[in-house]
């Protein structure tokens, strides 16, 4: 009896975390089996590299918006990053104990406000501050950056707060105790050792910026062009799909789906180099 | 070295981590219902031996072993041997308290209860074994008015005296006891030898002392480790007072170790 | 001993001594620049959250929760996309909570380092890498369309499975793994089993680990709004069953807002989105809070 329910409960263990996984074949299966004939229709080269999305005349190329996709997240990169970083660093060590319970609530009520609403907000009072002030229709690439930078910022925040709450105190002692001020510490003992975590928080936040649709779709302008500065708008490979699957048939269809694999391929080219960073990381 | 009254029989045991050989050809034998006591410094294989006892070292997927461990006269790596009725028949008590987050009742009944045997019994079965055990731990006095505190309310060395308690729960045969009162203070650690000398009249001790004074407090045979290999084994008195081995003396007047 | 003698300074031309700020002087800079960095953040997040709550808490009432939206949602309440965001999220965790806590308590206490796992690894953490809307597709493609559930609350639900399970199983794994080891040898030493071992000594102290990540994934699929609004569609009928096309709070508050229907509707609903995750955060602290307290 004892035996074997050992054994069924590894079993099921076992069915459950193959049953998890399958969707992921699942999903790579079907979103290529409808969008692949599109591309092999197009040409692979000509879908990537195109420049004119036109469905209604059967043009399908998606270079603009891989262009969009790149520059939004690079700039919510180089926005958020080092908000973010310094954000964990006063959460895990310079804020007082009072601020920290006023901090961390916040930050998670941050991490649950469903993007339409950043989104909205950016439109209300980004938007116009950016027509405004720096010129340009407002609708811009710098427009989602910091929206995208605002809500990558809970991501950075809580991963890299948690890797340095984890290390060992004597770390953070001993160096205070060779004379150095906490600042010293932190740069020279503390970020270092919480590297990996922090790498992580990172990776992942990018990942979001580049996944986001909905926030990004009111904020951008969506229109399908080479941007030439950051206050043009752009289209990104996610608010492609977004803007066009409520009504998109036919070939028009296939091509968001196609849009979605070039998508999908990016991101799994970073989970897997992020993996095999941290994976080598633990070596 | 073992003959056919041992309750344990270490016959040419070897153990490995990886490539490190850490005990080497072992033979050993441990007489029942006394104190028997491991000595030796740091790195001498001695929680890996007491490990193996039990077969806690399986759990490490680096661990390879060679050679025969003999409970009662039989292997307790035979293939018909439950690993978990082996457990349950020796027990052991870790170098730091190990309480489990719950309360202090649960924490004695934890063993009974995954038994088939004592999982059937009622509360008040459960009971009478538990307050049996922590009378036995000496720890009874101190918490039978708050049994359903958290275990980690308890003091380190109640804590300790708790684990035992967990342990002798399960009526073992032999108790394995590995530095277990290195972190504790010496009002703690006096009680818990105090513990086991009287247990050892219906039990199996083997425990590994935190230092030299203690063995020669509790043990009645003591076995002398040094890099995983056995330098001399005999009655207390006699390692104590005449030690056969150069190297035996010199640890015990304290010239290294 | 020689006194020895002190290492030549790096940057000694001719006489020329670099200015050296004090340790002390950079901390002060330091800790400045990163207080108000914080402040600034905080200031953002207020000011989000204020503004939304301003604009929409003066058009809650008890009608708007109770009644179905009219004319598009110009008029009326918003109780349908209640019920439609309670609905699809309670199938959403229900169906991944078995599934995610099963494969992290695999992951976890059963891994032995062989293919098989590492697949199931690696696949657990691309699946959180997914963007939302490439779950939309597939939800759309497989439940819509191939499984012929149509737009409903069920493939709404299913889609957002899929979607928050690499959340529970990268929590529930983590929680898992923090258990001391000392439990499970413990728990072996007296006897148990592997899966008494899990179930009494390992399982009880990760439960607030774990909760805590189901938490997190209901908060996750309240304020989804793109792949639902490809799988449960944007109806704005009471849902009457789990085939029932359904509209969340997410996907109201998005067409509202978007094609410009009601300011003033949509403000309360995304004050009443964040109210909800706000008490969502609330009950997953004193969760938290509660665990921790019985559990020490």
């Amino acid at each position: 009896m004892r035996k074997f329910k050992e054994k069924l409960s590894e079993r099921i263990f076992f069915a459950l975390a193959l049953s998890s996984i399958s969707v992921l074949a699942l999903i790579t299966l079907f979103i290529f089996i409808k969008g692949v004939p599109l591309i092999a229709e197009v040409g692979a080269f000509k879908f990537i590299f195109g420049m004119s999305w036109a469905p209604g005349r059967g043009e399908f190329g998606i270079f603009p918006m891989i262009i969009g996709s790149v520059s939004v997240t690079l700039g919510a990169a180089v926005l958020g990053i080092p908000v973010g970083i310094c954000c964990s660093i006063f959460m895990a060590e310079f804020a007082p104990v009072w601020m920290r319970n006023i901090f961390r609530p916040a930050i998670q009520l941050l991490a649950g406000i469903p993007s339409v609403v950043y989104g909205f907000w950016g439109l209300l009072f980004v938007v116009p501050a950016i027509r405004n002030y720096l010129g340009g229709p407002g609708l811009s690439i710098l427009a989602g950056s910091v929206i995208l930078a605002i809500m990558i910022l809970p991501t950075i925040i809580s991963i890299s707060e948690v890797s340095l709450l984890a290390l060992p105190r004597h770390y953070k002692e001993g160096a205070l105790a060779l004379g150095m001020t906490h600042w010293q510490t932190i740069r020279s003992v503390q970020l270092p050792a919480a590297k990996s975590g922090i790498v992580a928080a990172v990776i992942l936040g990018i990942g979001r910026a580049i996944g986001e649709t909905m926030a990004v779709i009111m904020v951008l302008g969506n229109s399908v062009a080479v941007p030439q500065s950051v206050l043009d708008p752009v289209r990104t490979l996610t608010t492609n799909i977004g803007i066009e699957m409520g009504y998109a048939s036919g070939g028009h269809q296939q091509a968001l789906f196609a849009t979605g694999i070039v998508l999908f391929v990016i991101i799994m080219a970073l989970n897997v180099s992020a993996q095999y960073i941290t994976r080598r990381k633990i070596k | 070295m073992t003959t056919s009254s041992d309750k344990i029989a270490i016959k040419d045991f070897n153990f490995y981590f990886n490539e490190k050989q850490v005990i080497h050809n072992l033979n050993l034998g441990i007489p029942p219902n006394k104190i028997f006591a491991v000595i030796g410094p740091a790195n001498s294989g001695i929680t890996t031996l007491l490990r193996s006892l039990n077969r806690l070292c399986d759990l490490s997927h680096e661990a390879r072993q060679e050679g025969e461990i003999l409970l009662d006269g039989r292997n307790i790596r035979a293939p018909d041997v439950s690993v978990t009725e082996l457990r349950r028949r020796v027990g052991i008590v870790f170098d730091v308290p190990t309480p489990l987050p719950m309360s202090i009742f649960d924490n004695v009944a934890y063993g009974p209860r995954l038994n088939r045997k004592t999982r059937g019994k009622n509360k008040s079965a459960l009971s009478g074994i538990a307050e049996e055990a922590l009378r036995q731990a000496a720890l009874w006095d101190e918490v039978k008015d708050r049994l359903n505190a958290p275990a980690m309310s308890l003091s380190g060395g109640q804590q300790q005296r708790l684990c035992l308690a967990r342990v002798l729960a399960l009526k073992p045969e032999v108790i394995l006891l590995d530095r277990p009162c290195s972190g504790l203070d010496p009002i703690s650690t006096a009680k818990i030898e105090d513990s086991l000398i009287e247990l050892k009249n219906r039990f199996t001790i083997v425990i590994s002392p935190h230092n030299i004074q203690q063995a020669g407090r509790v043990s009645d045979r003591i076995a002398f480790m040094l890099m995983g290999r056995l330098i001399e084994e005999g009655a207390n008195a006699d390692v104590f007072s005449n030690p056969k081995d150069q190297r035996t003396s010199d640890y015990i007047t304290g010239r290294f170790g | 001993m020689k006194p020895t003698k002190p290492p030549p300074r790096r940057f000694n031309f001719r006489g020329f001594k670099p200015r050296e700020i004090k340790p002390q002087t950079v901390e002060k800079i330091v800790k400045g620049f990163v207080w108000s960095v914080a402040l600034m953040v905080i200031a953002v997040l207020i000011s989000i959250v204020v503004f939304i709550l301003y604009k929409g808490l003066p058009v809650i009432n008890w009608g708007f929760l109770t009644e179905i939206p009219r004319k598009m949602g110009r008029e009326g309440g918003i109780s349908s996309a209640i019920a439609g965001t309670l609905l699809v999220t309670a199938v959403a965790v229900f169906i991944a909570m078995p599934f995610g806590i099963g494969t992290a308590f695999y992951l976890a206490e059963y891994t032995r380092g062989n293919t098989v796992t590492r697949v199931i690894r690696f696949s657990a953490e691309s699946l959180a890498g997914i963007p939302s809307i490439v779950y939309g597709l597939f939800g759309f493609i497989f439940f819509v369309m191939y499984l012929n559930l149509g737009w409903s609350v069920l493939s709404g639900g299913l889609t957002l499975a899929i979607m928050i399970l690499p959340t529970i199983i990268r929590t529930s794994e983590e929680a898992i793994r923090s258990v001391p080891n000392t439990y499970r040898e413990v728990g072996f030493s007296l006897g148990g089993t592997k899966w008494q071992t899990i179930r009494g000594a390992v399982a009880p102290s990760a439960v607030r680990g774990i909760a805590n990540g189901v938490i997190l994934s209901v908060g996750r699929s309240v304020a989804e709004t793109a792949a639902v609004v490809l799988t449960a569609g944007s109806a704005l009928r009471m849902p009457a069953s789990l085939s029932s096309p359904a509209r969340t709070m997410a996907v109201h508050f998005y067409i509202l807002a978007t094609e410009g229907i009601s300011m003033e509707n949509a403000y309360g609903t995304a004050a009443i989105l964040i109210i909800l995750i706000f008490f969502i955060n609330i009950v997953a602290n004193t969760l938290i809070n509660r665990f921790v307290a019985k559990g020490r």
